[in-house]
């Protein structure tokens, strides 16, 4: 397993917005975190990545306890998260940005190789990159905000809501980069609002409900599941 | 039901005139060849070295302060722009907002005060020289430990906490009986060195000395922090000020460079405060009111918060336009005492027309245009 998470519970002040997460993603896959807004999917992501501490339960990755482990020291370890919306550097120019994303590096070829990597993936980046990050589309920022956790070379790479706020063909060429990203060889866990596509693209889903998981399967279970499909994907 | 009306053609105002030289200046100064660029350099540092000789500054016409020595002027413009420059990192890179930098001033001139002056109760009277170390040490420790606690926290803490810990050190100064009060300390000793003929090179006099080596100062402190901006650290400091989230998810450990940022803006306030007290001899409670503090923060912010030669410009004009106004009467009225009246008004003025500051960073500005874009979309 490269992430397992047990029994996490996470509080906003006196609002508990967790209750006992339990879910793991295994090397090489695809899984997805759906649920409605509000659910407790980007708190999951914070947990993960450090950003909120948790009250209670257990986080591994690789192994190792990493619970208490500060969130610069989790990037290190290889776990990065590409934050939702406007999580880009507003003043640095793309580039800047995607450099930014190497920061635990030092390997100066590896760090070109994965430049060119990024700039392939995603070629309007290379268009723009000595564009500012905060003059870029909504779509332009979200594939900055892709690109850029992907230039820590994550074994881990942690998605929130790639496809907020894009038009239906953007949302459908992300998810196409988001599979090649997987067949390159990095597992990505996922969280998303776009339940149809979300299931489409996973090897296995977790369903959250009010800071609860209600249900699991693999993406094309979830996708043919009756309840998953009057509650997320909009057909009774 | 939409109707369209045509915007009328706009007229070019004064100020897009303005902006457009400005431009103008800018684009020309980045596409000079390099030696060019070097030669300006030289030659602005020179005049500013040539500045405080009266067989110099009389040629200059209005620039020479009329109600004050402008030599000493010169000297408070000097410690005025090294402060900037300090703060210009704590606020300008790492955006952490520090409303009690004056404090570290205090913290730095006292700490040499108690250790030199023969009024001091530890009469432990050492050179100047042997002290200075000792008070950017003693800053930055406090700065550590100012920062340790309240920069975990996000937000305005940071700013009530340095408020706070500013108005300490000043009423500790004023009541504290180790601190001496009004009464102060005197005959704080002159950094060494010595003329061929045996005179000394600092004395309270000549302010020339003092203000020749703060301004030397400042060029290896902005050479320093230029090279700092340019390494890892500049590049964790911008990020952590433009999204501190995003620079922790990117793996920046971002307690630390705050504190960095913070400990090092004290040192040099503290190291600012050692040549203050040096300078004046004397050293009392009524140095550090909290006044100093905003205007050093306001002359940040006036300069463009984020740019060295921005923090300079700005420390520099507001330092010099304060004392500028004294001795020059209007209908009678002494305007020195309205010095701060157009202060305020100066910065009103900027806040509408300019909120980047007179010398914006380019990134700042870019930030300043996204912020705008989030409250219209928060709206």
């Amino acid at each position: 397993m490269l992430l397992e998470i047990e029994d996490v519970s996470l509080l906003y002040g006196r609002i508990q917005a967790l209750h006992g997460i339990s879910l793991t993603v295994d090397e090489g896959e695809i899984v997805a975190l759906i649920g409605a807004n509000g659910a407790g999917k980007s708190t999951t992501m914070r947990a993960i990545s450090g950003i909120r501490p948790v009250a209670s339960g257990t986080i591994k990755f690789a192994g190792e306890d990493i619970t208490k482990l500060r969130a610069d020291l989790r990037v290190r370890r290889g776990l990065c998260q590409a934050p939702e919306g406007r999580g880009i550097f507003p003043g640095m120019t793309v580039l800047e940005n995607l450099d930014m994303g190497a920061y635990t590096r030092r390997d100066k070829a590896g760090i070109a190789q994965d430049l060119a990597r990024v700039l392939d993936l995603f070629p309007r980046l290379a268009e723009r990159r000595k564009q500012a990050g905060g003059t870029l589309s909504g779509g332009e920022q979200q594939m900055l905000a892709v690109g850029r956790a992907l230039m820590s070379r994550p074994k881990l790479l942690l998605l929130d809501e790639p496809s907020m706020g894009l038009a239906p063909m953007l949302i459908q060429q992300i998810f196409t980069i988001i599979t090649e990203i997987n067949q390159q060889g990095t597992t990505i866990l996922l969280v998303e609002q776009n339940a149809q596509q979300a299931l489409a693209r996973a090897h296995r889903a977790y369903v959250l409900e009010t800071g609860r998981i209600v249900k699991s399967g693999t993406g094309a279970d979830l996708l043919h599941d009756p309840s998953v499909k009057e509650a997320y994907l909009g057909v009774a | 039901m939409t109707t369209t009306i045509d915007p009328p053609e706009r007229r070019e105002t004064a100020a897009d005139k303005l902006r457009q030289g400005r431009h103008a200046i800018s684009e020309r100064w980045h596409h000079a060849p390099r030696w060019v660029r070097w030669v300006l350099l030289v030659a602005v540092i020179a005049f500013f070295y040539a500045l405080p000789n009266k067989e110099f500054y009389q040629y200059l016409g209005p620039i020479p302060t009329p109600g004050a020595n402008f030599t000493q002027v010169m000297f408070t413009v000097s410690i005025y722009v090294l402060l900037a420059v300090g703060l210009n990192i704590v606020v300008g890179f790492a955006g952490l907002l520090d409303l009690g930098y004056f404090g570290f001033f205090a913290v730095g001139a006292y700490t040499v005060a108690v250790l030199t002056s023969p009024s001091s109760d530890l009469k432990t009277l050492w050179p100047w020289l042997a002290v200075v170390a000792i008070a950017i040490g003693l800053t930055m420790v406090s700065g550590v430990m100012l920062g340790t606690p309240t920069l975990r926290l996000r937000g305005d803490y940071l700013a009530l906490v340095t408020l706070g810990f500013a108005e300490m050190i000043r009423i500790a100064a004023v009541s504290s009986e180790f601190l001496k009060g009004q009464r102060g300390f005197n005959q704080i000793p002159h950094p060494p060195g010595q003329y061929a003929d045996g005179r000394p090179w600092f004395g309270v006099l000549d302010a020339r000395p003092y203000y020749w080596l703060v301004l030397t100062l400042i060029i290896l402190v902005v050479i320093g922090v230029r090279n700092l901006t340019h390494s890892r650290v500049g590049r964790a400091w911008i990020s952590i000020r433009e999204d501190e989230d995003a620079a922790q998810l990117m793996g920046v450990p971002t307690f630390k460079f705050k504190l960095w940022a913070f400990a090092s803006g004290a040192a040099i306030a503290g190291l600012a405060g050692a040549l203050f007290a040096g300078k004046q001899n004397f050293v009392n409670s009524q140095n550090f009111e909290l006044l100093n503090s905003i205007i050093i923060l306001a002359a940040v912010i006036f300069g463009g918060s984020g740019n060295i030669v921005g923090a300079i410009v700005g420390g520099g004009l507001v330092a010099y336009m304060i004392e500028r106004f004294r001795g020059i009467e209007l209908f009678g009225i002494e305007l020195y005492e309205y010095r701060f009246l157009f202060f305020g008004l100066v910065l009103v003025v900027m806040m509408i027309f300019r909120p980047q500051g007179l010398i914006p960073n380019r990134r700042r500005a870019a930030e300043f245009k996204d912020r705008r874009k989030e409250v219209i979309v928060g709206e």
